[in-house]
């Protein structure tokens, strides 16, 4: 249409052309985002970029020494003790994201499909624990699951056992458990969205065609929610892998985590080449973890046909 | 297109279904029997109560009361995936993560039949509906007419009892529906199985039907063959509904078992038969004549019967002209249908115009 326009009028054709571009659909909403990109810029791609220098460079006591060195990423990938947190990291992000997702499904399915019209009210109310700080939340973990705790009162009240038990708080199961609960909310959402999208006359045409509940699920609903399933391990793993205050608070000895030495380094450590190595590296692997896990499920919903 | 024969095998039989929503009856006091073999259609305007029934046979919903019955089998507390119907749905529904082939084998794959028939099966399915050699593409990558086919060879492929088939054509352009109206009732001969079709389109259900059951307001008002039905509608509202009629205002003067005689207005004093529902309410009864009925008499052609007007309207439609006749007498003028062939679209618009009738056009209405 416009090629034909322009054509038309050969003479004109220089300002036509700038016009259009600034008509363009692309321009303007370059323009409508620019506010928010630019913000993203700043806050994001900055602070990225400044990471990544100084993993290149040498602490020198005070000073930071600019000669490109490699030095900060061996230490990083060879040092037993930062391999063992990172691999605990990942560790403690796949099961958190996994516990999340398997007890998300289950309460973003059931207010998709049986919320009737009060879906909105039920998501409401999963986000009111929300309203309160983190560190409050994590705090009340610490409650139900101290020694004196709410958990260890309970079992000792139903004679389970006979003592407190040290096992429950101060381990990583302690972080697993905090962590799932912390970002249930975020968890359900991306796969109550997904599961909202599908279309109720899918799962009337499995019906039709023989299934019954279990088999339209898996076949049907199960493999039409991945989207939503996907993005909620994203949303939940990659910042888990990156946290550093619940470890702190209920992770004990063993519950600690690639973050809390990042930001001993960047700290008490007053190593930041170090530290941003440290960064960079767990960045790398997260991103190679999501990305395969991503690909795993996907492929595995594609097998369940 | 050879009729295939038709036994009288009773296929479904629905009794007294009510279908209440609160106070709101979506289906009243509906009974009805459809044979084996037999293409059955429910026609009735938007909101009467046929996607509501067809639902309540495939099993989607429940009947508040009343029973269904499909092959002599009480469908009570069988649920939708056990019944021995499939459906064709209004969207379709073709599941959007699998391909041509994956839909069609969806209901299959639980019936293991081994890889060998199940293609096998598939493959015929696909080529009944014109759709061999797509198997491999993707859900979204179908026209909307391709959508329909698949939607059709997925029930097909499971040998259904009954093909339950609600508004199908809907969604496609006027040229690919009639297309499919064809080949619809051509593969419901060739495969013999049971059709139910929902449809509001008047056309598409005489077009197609063996017979038609017409729905108001939750009622079957009608059930009948498309011709009786066009021809004899029971009431005003299956006549209006089912294309055009003029109506005219009868005093009844003699009501006997099966004949009814009438004076008219424009049409003088008529023996008509009565229609089987017909409930004589006062001395007042209404006759009907179908547009296309009526005949424009050229020059000094005559007819036994015939009434005299003016054209006050002409409307022209390509292969016909619809002109609005008033006659002396008649509170409404006529409309009457007339091909073009004779030049009928050139009759000037204040013209004197008579027309000839047939007397066995016209049909006694109860109101
Ligand atoms: N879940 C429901 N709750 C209340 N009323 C309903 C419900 N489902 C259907 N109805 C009502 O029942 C009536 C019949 O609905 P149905 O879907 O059977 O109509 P239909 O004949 O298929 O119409 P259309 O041609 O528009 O599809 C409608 O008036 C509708 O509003
Ligand atoms: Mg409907």
């Amino acid at each position: 249409m416009t090629a034909a326009a322009e054509g038309s009028q050969p003479l004109s054709l220089g300002r036509r052309q700038r016009t259009s571009l600034l008509q363009s659909e692309a321009a303007q909403g370059f323009a409508l985002i620019s506010p928010t990109f630019i913000y993203a810029l700043v806050l994001l791609v900055v602070p990225i970029l400044v990471v990544v220098a100084h993993s290149f460079w040498t602490q020198n006591y005070l000073t930071i020494d600019r000669t490109f060195t490699l030095e900060n990423y061996r230490i990083a990938v060879t040092e037993p003790i930062y391999l063992d947190l990172l691999r605990r990291s990942l560790w403690i992000s796949l099961l958190v994201s996994f516990f999340t997702v398997v007890l998300a499904y289950p309460i973003a399915f059931y207010i998709s499909f049986h919320g009737g019209r009060h879906k909105g009210l039920w998501l409401f109310l999963i986000t009111i624990p929300f309203w309160t700080s983190y560190l409050l939340r994590v705090m009340s973990w610490k409650v139900i699951l101290g020694y004196n705790g709410v958990l260890n009162s309970g079992l000792m009240g139903l004679g389970i056992i006979s003592e407190p038990s040290t096992a429950l708080l101060y381990n990583t199961s302690a972080v697993v458990i905090t962590l799932t609960h912390a970002w249930a909310a975020f968890a359900i959402l991306p796969i109550f969205v997904s599961l909202e999208k599908i279309d109720r006359s899918l799962i009337e045409a499995a019906t039709d065609l023989g299934d019954g509940p279990l088999r339209r699920f898996l076949r049907i609903t199960l493999p039409l929610s991945v989207p939503g399933i996907v993005s909620a391990i994203l949303i939940v793993m990659i910042p888990t892998v990156g946290d550093f205050v619940t470890p702190k608070l209920v992770g004990g000895k063993d519950g600690v985590m690639i973050a809390n030495a990042i930001q001993a380094q960047f700290g008490k450590g007053a190593n930041w080449p170090l530290g941003a190595a440290l960064s960079v590296t767990t960045m790398l692997v997260v991103t190679a973890m999501a990305a395969s896990t991503v690909l795993i499920i996907r492929s595995a919903a594609r097998m369940a046909r | 297109m050879p009729e295939r024969s038709q036994n009288d095998r009773t296929m479904i039989e629905i009794s007294h279904v009510t279908r209440s929503y609160g106070a709101f009856k979506a289906l009243d006091d509906a009974s009805l029997v459809i044979r084996e073999g037999e293409f059955f259609s429910l026609l009735g305007p938007s909101g009467c109560g046929k996607t509501t029934l067809l639902r309540m046979i495939a099993g989607f919903d429940n009947p508040t009361s009343g029973t269904i019955a499909v092959d002599g089998q009480p469908m009570a507390g069988i649920p939708a995936n056990r019944r021995p119907t499939n459906m064709v749905f209004q969207s379709y529904a073709i599941f959007p993560h699998l391909n041509v082939e994956q839909n069609v084998a969806y209901g299959l794959r639980r019936l293991r039949l081994g890889a060998a028939e199940e293609k096998r099966r598939v493959e015929e399915a696909l080529a009944q509906v014109s759709l061999t050699g797509l198997g491999k593409r993707g859900a979204h990558e179908l026209s909307g007419g391709q959508r329909q086919r698949v939607a059709l060879a997925r029930a097909l492929v499971m040998r259904p009892k009954v093909l339950l088939l609600d508004e199908p054509l809907s969604a496609l352009d006027k040229k690919l529906r009639e297309q499919m109206q064809v080949e619809l009732r051509r593969l419901q001969q060739a495969v013999g199985i049971t059709f139910i079709l929902v449809t509001h389109d008047q056309y598409e259900a005489l077009a197609m039907s063996d017979r038609i059951a017409v729905m108001f307001g939750g009622r079957i008002a009608q059930v009948a063959s498309p011709k009786e039905i066009y021809q004899r509608p029971v009431n005003r509202q299956v006549a209006d509904f089912l294309g055009g009629m003029n109506f005219v205002k009868a005093e009844i003067v003699e009501e006997n078992g099966s004949s009814l005689v009438v004076d008219t207005l424009g049409f003088g004093r008529v023996k008509t038969e009565k229609p089987k529902a017909f409930v004589r309410n006062g001395g007042g009864a209404t006759l009907g004549i179908r547009p296309e009925r009526l005949r424009v008499l050229w020059d000094d052609a005559s007819s036994k019967f015939e009434v005299a007007g003016r054209v006050i309207e002409r409307h022209y439609f390509g292969e016909i002209t619809h002109l609005i006749v008033e006659i002396p007498g008649l509170e409404k003028p006529l409309s009457v249908t007339e091909t073009n062939d004779f030049g009928a679209d050139d009759i000037p618009v204040g013209a004197p115009i008579r027309l000839a009738y047939d007397p066995d056009a016209l049909v006694a209405l109860a109101d």
